[in-house]
């Protein structure tokens, strides 16, 4: 299952559409590294509301695509982490340190829009 | 000579099942004259029953009148299983008589203790009556004590019982006074929490704490700890829990009220607090969330 990337001004926005594999994840994980130079965009904005299990690698994954996409020169937020995604993913000790998180797309989108209205 | 041993052995089975039956018969002899004994001086043993529960300082909560009512009671529960054998209904008894009392503040020393007495003054009562013949005090002795035992024994775990039903029945009343998750401007919440947090709290907080931040969209959560009195290295990591938790749904968290000792444990037992955002007192932590939100609180006056 691919996952769709949209280009919205200066902003991307992956939407995770189901459960993702391994594979799935790697993909995204190129994809968007590539594609953040190509539409030359300032932040990437991940959204995983439709994700219902969030394991180590997936998890991991994300970590380094925000960490990556920080050296191509953007600024990654994840969003729509489940609550119930947040309580296991602490159990087990996940916490994405150092990657940014909102409650969903629209705040996502607030956040990279004041952070780049701001520094512009 | 395999065949000789089996034989002897069954021979001595048998054999014992015929004293045991012998010996069951002549309790059960012994028994009935026993409550026969009972019943008779009913009158006089209750009293002194009564008596010596004021003597000896039990069921203080509980008027003069209200012990002999419940001493005549019990006196008839407990002849009556010393009669039949059963001891369903002096369990039945036992139970509603815990109900009745516990709510009064009886203690557990005490219940024992007054049945104790009872079987005591029963003894007393055979001692005085066969001491004569000292042969047949013993069979009826020995023929009392196991259901006197019993009988003690069934009250005290009936009561023991009752105490714990009351005790779990409140532990789950406390629970339902969950912490509220409070909205006090848009996009902020405060949690007060007070009381005991155990592991089972912990979660259920975090939960509300999890749903609250996604049906209000909040941005900051200040918890409030003023009300919680001691923390340890579970607590503490529960509450690191929380904090990051809503971190992954995009929320600060302020953490305000931690009291000297508490800082003080945290500190010795080297929990990390780093990823914590800490403010002295609930004021300052609203004060905190407001500029994070990008309040700003100006009295009446100054603002024209």
């Amino acid at each position: 299952m691919e996952v769709p990337v949209l280009k919205q001004g200066p902003f991307l926005i992956a939407t995770v559409q189901a459960a993702l594999t391994d594979e799935d994840l790697v993909h995204l994980r190129r994809a968007m590294v590539e594609r953040v130079v190509i539409a030359r965009s300032l932040g990437v904005i991940i959204d995983v509301t439709a994700m219902d299990i969030m394991d180590s690698f997936a998890s991991r994954t994300l970590r380094e695509v925000a960490q990556m996409i920080r050296l191509r020169g953007a600024e990654t937020v994840i969003v729509g982490i489940q609550p119930e995604v947040a309580f296991a993913m602490v159990q087990l000790g996940i916490t994405l340190e150092g990657v940014v998180t909102a409650l969903d797309l629209e705040e996502g989108l607030n956040y990279l829009q004041e952070k780049f209205s701001s520094s512009a | 000579m395999a065949k000789d041993v089996e034989r002897l052995e069954r021979r001595t089975v048998w054999h014992e099942t015929l004293v045991q039956g012998a010996s069951l018969e002549g309790t059960a002899v012994l028994l009935r004259e026993l409550v026969a004994h009972l019943r008779q001086n009913r009158t006089q043993l209750r009293e002194e029953w009564a008596r010596r529960i004021t003597e000896a300082k039990l069921l203080t909560a509980m008027s003069k009148d209200e012990i002999f009512a419940e001493a005549t009671a019990v006196y008839d529960q407990y002849v009556e299983a010393l009669e039949t054998g059963t001891f369903e209904a002096l369990q039945a008894y036992a139970r509603s008589l815990s109900e009745r009392i516990i709510p009064r503040g009886v203690e557990t020393h005490e219940v024992v203790g007054i049945v104790l007495l009872l079987r005591d003054v029963l003894a007393r009562s055979l001692f005085a009556k066969y001491q004569a013949d000292f042969t047949k005090l013993d069979r009826i002795l020995d023929a009392y004590e196991p259901a006197a035992n019993r009988i003690a024994n069934t009250v005290a775990v009936g009561f023991v019982q009752e105490r714990e039903r009351v005790i779990r029945q409140q532990q789950e009343a406390i629970r339902e006074l969950s912490t509220p998750v409070l909205q006090v401007r848009e996009r902020l919440l405060i949690l007060p929490i007070i009381g005991v947090i155990d592991p089972q709290r912990a979660r259920q907080l975090t939960e509300q704490l999890l749903r609250g931040i996604r049906t209000n969209r909040a941005k900051v959560v200040v918890i409030d700890i003023t009300g919680v009195a001691a923390m340890d290295a579970t607590v503490a990591n529960h509450l690191v829990q929380t904090v990051e938790a809503s971190r992954l749904l995009g929320a600060t968290v302020i953490v305000t009220g931690l009291s000297p000792e508490i800082a003080q444990t945290l500190v010795t037992i080297g929990v990390d607090l780093g990823k914590m955002n800490t403010v002295g007192d609930l004021q300052g932590g609203i004060e905190q969330a407001e500029r994070l939100l990008g309040y700003k609180v100006v009295p009446i006056g100054a603002a024209s």
